[in-house]
């Protein structure tokens, strides 16, 4: 058992819940602006699948995306700046929440269009290919994206071309409002990739360990050249499709009985429970990271707007 | 000189280009071994078989892919068989690909060609005529270009492979078989620069692609009456070169805007509105277009050639101004 591993999901897992936390609360004093999509309750997928990847890898994200970017190594501070509009952002203010993008992290970006992002995803895998670079591509998305035409284009083309890439499915139940079990017969999204002939395995989305092993599984594969694999992940989010939107159409049994097994209670038992981390030692870590969260948003608050006469500049390479 | 088809000066770029740089590949539908719908990577797959890749009809996936590619380090050439279906890619080439240099603040290239067998005349009716051009001027970030002759074609298609941005590039199907002069060695023709084809005094005639050869054989005519019409091939029509249009209205105080394809929204409107912004007080006449009638592509010959503009057409619009 790799004691640093689980430190590390912890670590991963906690910024994504007190980063989400902070956004949540700037959306509502009105500092972030349009929409958020909040990750908070699927933590453990962004953070055992990042770990199970190298720097140069490259991921797709979503518009819940906060969690794969700070999962994949993502600046606190330049992902909060983003939020909230500024110069200091990622994108310098221009994406906001739905568009975060860096390529030195191999971050393809968060996508405001459902399923937009698993094209681009099966691409990198193709130039990585090409390339014989070794990168393999982690391509999130949820379950209502699987319905999406270029689901199916894409897996088709992975598989036919055998391309380096691990399809991750967040299946947390809901498109919007309306549950996947009403828009597909299929209980299990990973059933779908017998479509294409293609390896597929549905997992407990809420146990970091679980998803590191399966992603790490999948991309040793595709790093082998033996091409592309669908995770599904069953999770489930905490909070309303965005934020602001009531929320009224999931069953409070349901919502309950899914909190209960969030990742990261059970994760923290666990790690008492081996003896890999204490009472005490947990406590620091949390004060270390919300410590880090102030100082993003503190970063964000202070850092300048962007500068209208930039407004028009790289529009064209 | 020798002279070549439009097609194969195509064929020619992309070889040139692919053997120059391991990172351009192509995609499309039938483009390996067998060529290419209309023949324009025949001959290639032998040569780079690991770069030429046949893909399932997947629109949406093979040119959002290629936006992905193009992200990460390679330079992708897709051949949309038809460019009516480009629709189907669209939402890759104008939500993904466009946005992409602005929200990277131009830290990232993206050399994507997409190339469009384009345009009708030839009975293929409404879903294999059409023309796209207009739509992706109007989008931030993406160029847009149409080229008439073999030269400007092989020119073209070298500086779009070699371009650092999305590059939609539209092949007038009827040009294929055209024969035109192209030299042997290495050159290119620059995007975003118009070419005067024939030089005149007495009324501008602007144009692009297919119909460009109906406005030449109307410039033959109406220099029989004795008008000198000067003729402007726009080559790209995104972006639009404004200083040799201006320049020329300047000489001749008149223009006609000759397209094939539907007037409303259309890249006619753009010059229209271009020159009356920048040469108002050249204008001894109200701005003319020449364009297909409202109505889809008909797949009837004497339907399709009514809808859609011919020689004669341009001859009496410029006949009509220089009275």
């Amino acid at each position: 058992m790799n004691e640093e591993l689980y430190k590390d999901l912890l670590k991963t897992m906690l910024k994504i819940r007190y980063f989400e936390q902070a956004a949540k609360k700037l959306y509502a004093e009105g500092l972030i602006l349009g929409s958020i999509h909040l990750y908070t309750g699927e933590e453990a997928i962004a953070a055992g699948a990042c770990a199970a990847l190298c720097k140069d890898d490259f991921i797709t994200s979503t518009h819940r995306g906060h969690g794969h970017i700070i999962a994949k190594g993502g600046d606190l501070n330049k992902i909060m700046s983003e939020l909230l509009g500024k110069a200091t952002g990622y994108n310098g203010g221009r994406g906001g929440s739905m568009h975060i993008a860096t390529t030195d992290l191999g971050i393809l970006g968060a996508n405001g269009i459902v399923g937009a992002g698993i094209p681009l995803a099966t691409g990198a895998a193709l130039s990585a290919k090409l390339r014989k670079s070794g990168q393999v591509t982690v391509c999130f998305f949820g379950d209502g994206a699987s319905n999406q035409g270029t689901f199916h284009e894409s897996l088709n083309i992975a598989s036919v071309f055998s391309l380096p890439v691990v399809y991750i499915c967040e299946n947390n139940l809901y498109g919007v409002g309306t549950c996947i079990l009403n828009t597909s017969k299929c209980i299990n999204i990973s059933e779908r990739s017998k479509s294409y002939a293609m390896e597929g395995v549905t997992i407990d989305g809420n146990d970091p360990v679980i998803v590191y092993s399966e992603v790490k599984k999948a991309a040793d594969k595709a790093r082998k050249g033996n091409g592309p694999t669908l995770i599904e992940a069953k999770t489930y989010r905490w909070n309303s499709h965005f934020e602001g939107e009531p929320d009224n159409y999931r069953p409070a049994e349901e919502v309950k009985a899914w909190k209960k097994k969030e990742p990261i209670q059970r994760f923290e038992n666990l790690l008492i429970d081996k003896n890999i981390m204490t009472k005490e030692g947990m406590e620091i870590l949390h004060s270390e990271i919300k410590k880090d969260i102030d100082i993003a948003v503190k970063f964000a608050k202070e850092s300048p707007d962007p500068l209208t006469e930039d407004a028009l500049k790289f529009v064209i390479n | 000189m020798r002279t070549i088809t439009y097609k194969k000066a195509l064929t020619e770029a992309m070889d040139e280009e692919m053997e120059k740089d391991s990172r351009v590949l192509i995609a499309g539908l039938d483009v390996g071994k067998y060529g290419g719908s209309f023949g324009v990577t025949e001959g290639l797959y032998g040569k780079y078989p690991d770069r030429i890749l046949d893909m399932p009809i997947s629109e949406a996936g093979y040119t959002g892919a290629a936006v992905g590619a193009a992200m990460t380090g390679m330079r992708p050439i897709v051949e949309i068989q038809v460019s009516d279906w480009v629709t189907i890619a669209s939402d890759q080439i104008v939500n993904n690909g466009a946005n992409m240099p602005y929200l990277l603040m131009g830290k990232t290239a993206l050399p994507l060609v997409v190339r469009l067998p384009s345009g009708g005349y030839l009975s293929y009716a409404c879903q294999h005529s059409h023309s796209w051009e207009s739509w992706f001027c109007f989008v931030p970030g993406i160029k847009v270009v149409l080229p008439a002759t073999p030269y400007d074609a092989k020119g073209l298609l070298k500086s779009a492979i070699r371009d650092d941005n999305i590059v939609i590039f539209l092949e007038h199907k009827k040009l294929y078989s055209m024969t035109g002069q192209v030299p042997e060695g290495e050159y290119t023709v620059p995007i975003g620069k118009a070419d005067i084809k024939k030089e005149g005094k007495d009324i501008t005639i602007i144009s692009y692609s297919y119909v460009l050869h109906k406005v030449l054989e109307a410039a033959e005519i109406l220099s029989g009456s004795g008008i000198s019409a000067e003729v402007i091939d726009l080559r790209t029509v995104k972006p639009l070169d404004e200083e040799t249009i201006i320049n020329s209205i300047k000489k001749t105080g008149k223009v006609v805007i000759v397209q094939e394809v539907w007037r409303n929204c259309s890249v006619s409107s753009e010059v229209a509105a271009v020159i009356s912004e920048k040469c108002f007080d050249y204008l001894d006449h109200p701005i003319v277009r020449v364009t297909s009638k409202e109505a889809p592509n008909p797949y009837a010959p004497v339907l399709e050639n009514y809808i859609l503009p011919q020689t004669q057409d341009i001859v009496k619009a410029a006949r009509d101004m220089v009275r």
